[in-house]
């Protein structure tokens, strides 16, 4: 496990003295910056900083060439066929609400669209939008076990749905979706099938002609490059027949006061100055990536989850519940839990027992307070899936993410840790 | 107090609150509710000859959302209302003692909204 130490000290954020005992367990939100993506940025900035696709001068050009060349090195980091399939925009936010826009245009009442419980907000709030012009969501189930069940899936998908939007790693659960079956079935109904990257790309191989899906979208701040740089990757006649999203310059062929026309793709999707920057920092991030081997990140990452559950089971603290698929197989490097499950609030009912509900459980947020003492940083709250936290039956959650910088010892520590929170909240009551 | 026993201080109108309950025929009551937390807390109060005559709350939430109330309310038991009402926003987080990040600042001030909002409807502001 040397190999991960050391890939630890690429990233300047745990050699600085006040971050020297941090053990940072939030990478599912977003991840710490490895040295070569800061200074591939901060190279852009002091050498070629200029305009894209605009100015007729060595400067600009080189700075075009850099930005594509981006586009590229992302394009085949996921196995698109060419790299004008890949759009940069903001974030996977941003790409599913482009989809939602465009896509949705073409739905008319009556029409559905079937996403998951287990979706992120980014993937449900799109698509509600369309709601108001009588287009249907629908939400596939999960299991007992916290896998998507395929069989209410399967039941769910009519002949009006016209899209079919999944997450292929749950943010909460962890739970790896079958995105391939899911995809060929979508398909086979006659369904477009876009799939939510945010938390795969970063930390498994994710080929999109292998998936077949018809679009996939991702961020890069996951994935060790910068914030504000995402993709949507789409199939080229179906990016080509869309409406673009944002209008204005770049995106433009021509542009009178009768009328304008479009741009090619992907530009005609990339309305104004772009994030250059993060572009050729999220293409820094990829090389670095491609350089550890997608496969070993997941490998990493699954000797994570092994193990986290290996000391759940060992430390067994009273009243301590994890969610998700118990299979590390079955799941990325998410671990979300509770001290105690503390139902959700509903204002109508919240307090027909009239009292203090305690018991033995520490609320999500002490939890993390607690942690964050010891200088462990976990998430607490309803990670961007209220839908989901509802459908577990709980307020909130606090979850442990993992990255390439985590090793055991991080594990080790947040168990240790988690004891001693159990320890202060039993004393004296 | 150092910061231990300021904890333990907490913990203790955590585990044990003070003034919890539901008041009878109150002049007023109001629940504060965080949608992202999911913490709540609903203050209910009884205010004669212009003085607060009994106070209580019940809510669910983390231990800085319930000992906030559980503090707050013993400090406004008894209170004049005129004395109440100076009570500032500084001076409430002041009394729990430990120095909270504003996202747990959301969580000590829920009580206290409420009793804000409790006295503004009473004086008809």
């Amino acid at each position: 496990m040397a190999q991960w130490e050391k890939i630890k000290q690429d990233f300047p954020i745990f050699h600085s003295e006040k971050n020297r005992n941090l053990t940072y367990l939030d990478s599912a939100a977003t991840s710490q910056k490895p040295k070569k993506v800061i200074d591939a940025v901060t190279y852009f900035y002091e050498n070629y900083y200029s305009n894209v696709h605009r100015g007729i001068y060595s400067l600009s050009e080189i700075a075009t060439d850099m930005y594509e060349k981006a586009r590229e090195n992302v394009s085949s980091f996921i196995g698109s066929a060419s790299p004008e399939q890949v759009v940069f925009l903001r974030n996977t936010t941003e790409a599913l609400n482009l989809l939602s826009y465009t896509l949705g245009r073409d739905l008319v009442a009556g029409d559905e669209v079937l996403i998951s419980i287990m979706e992120h907000h980014s993937n449900i709030v799109p698509w509600q939008f369309l709601e108001e012009r009588g287009i249907k969501v629908s939400y596939t189930d999960i299991t007992e076990e916290g896998k998507l069940d395929m069989e209410d899936f399967s039941r769910k998908l009519t002949p009006r749905t016209r899209i079919v939007s999944m997450t292929q790693v749950s943010n909460l659960l962890g739970t790896i979706n079958p995105v391939r079956v899911m995809g060929k079935m979508a398909h086979d109904n006659g369904s477009i099938f876009i799939v939510d990257g945010a938390q795969s790309v970063p930390h498994m191989k994710v080929d999109v002609r292998d998936i077949g899906c018809d679009f996939l979208a991702f961020s890069g701040h996951k994935m060790l490059g910068p914030s504000g740089i995402g993709v949507l990757y789409g199939k080229q006649e179906m990016l080509e027949e869309m409406h673009p999203f944002l209008g204005g310059g770049e995106m433009i062929r021509t542009v009178s006061t009768s009328g304008s026309t479009w741009n090619d793709v992907p530009l005609k999707f990339e309305a104004g100055t772009p994030n250059m920057e993060g572009a050729i920092g999220l293409s820094a991030a990829v090389d670095y990536l491609d350089e550890i081997g997608m496969d070993q990140v997941r490998d990493h990452e699954m000797d994570l989850i092994h193990y986290t559950l290996k000391l759940e089971e060992e430390y067994n603290i009273d009243d301590l519940v994890s969610y998700g698929p118990r299979n590390p197989d079955a799941r990325g490097g998410v671990y979300s839990f509770n001290m105690g499950e503390i139902p959700p609030m509903d204002m109508d009912s919240q307090f027909r027992d009239n009292g203090m509900v305690i018991g033995s459980s520490v609320h999500p947020h002490d939890v993390s307070s607690s942690l964050d003492e010891a200088d462990v940083a976990v998430r607490s709250g309803h990670h961007c899936a209220m839908p989901l936290n509802h459908r577990l039956g709980v307020v909130a959650t606090s979850r442990a993410s993992y990255y390439i910088y985590n090793t055991r010892n991080d594990v080790e520590k947040l168990f240790d840790q988690l004891e001693k929170i159990r320890k202060v909240y039993d004393h004296g009551r | 107090m150092d910061d231990e026993e300021q904890m333990e201080f907490i913990m203790e109108h955590y585990r044990h609150p003070h003034n919890s309950g539901v008041v009878e025929n109150p002049t007023d009551e109001i629940t504060e509710y965080n949608p992202v937390c999911g913490d709540a807390v609903k203050v209910s109060m009884l205010i004669k000859d212009n003085r607060v005559q009994d106070i209580r709350f019940v809510g669910r939430g983390c231990s800085i959302s319930q000992a906030s109330a559980s503090i707050l309310t013993d400090e406004a038991r008894g209170k004049n209302i005129e004395e109440l009402k100076k009570i500032t926003e500084k001076e409430h987080l002041d009394s729990i003692g430990i120095k909270l990040g504003p996202s747990r600042e959301k969580c000590a001030l829920l009580s206290f909204n409420a009793l804000k909002k409790i006295l503004v409807k009473y004086g008809g502001e």
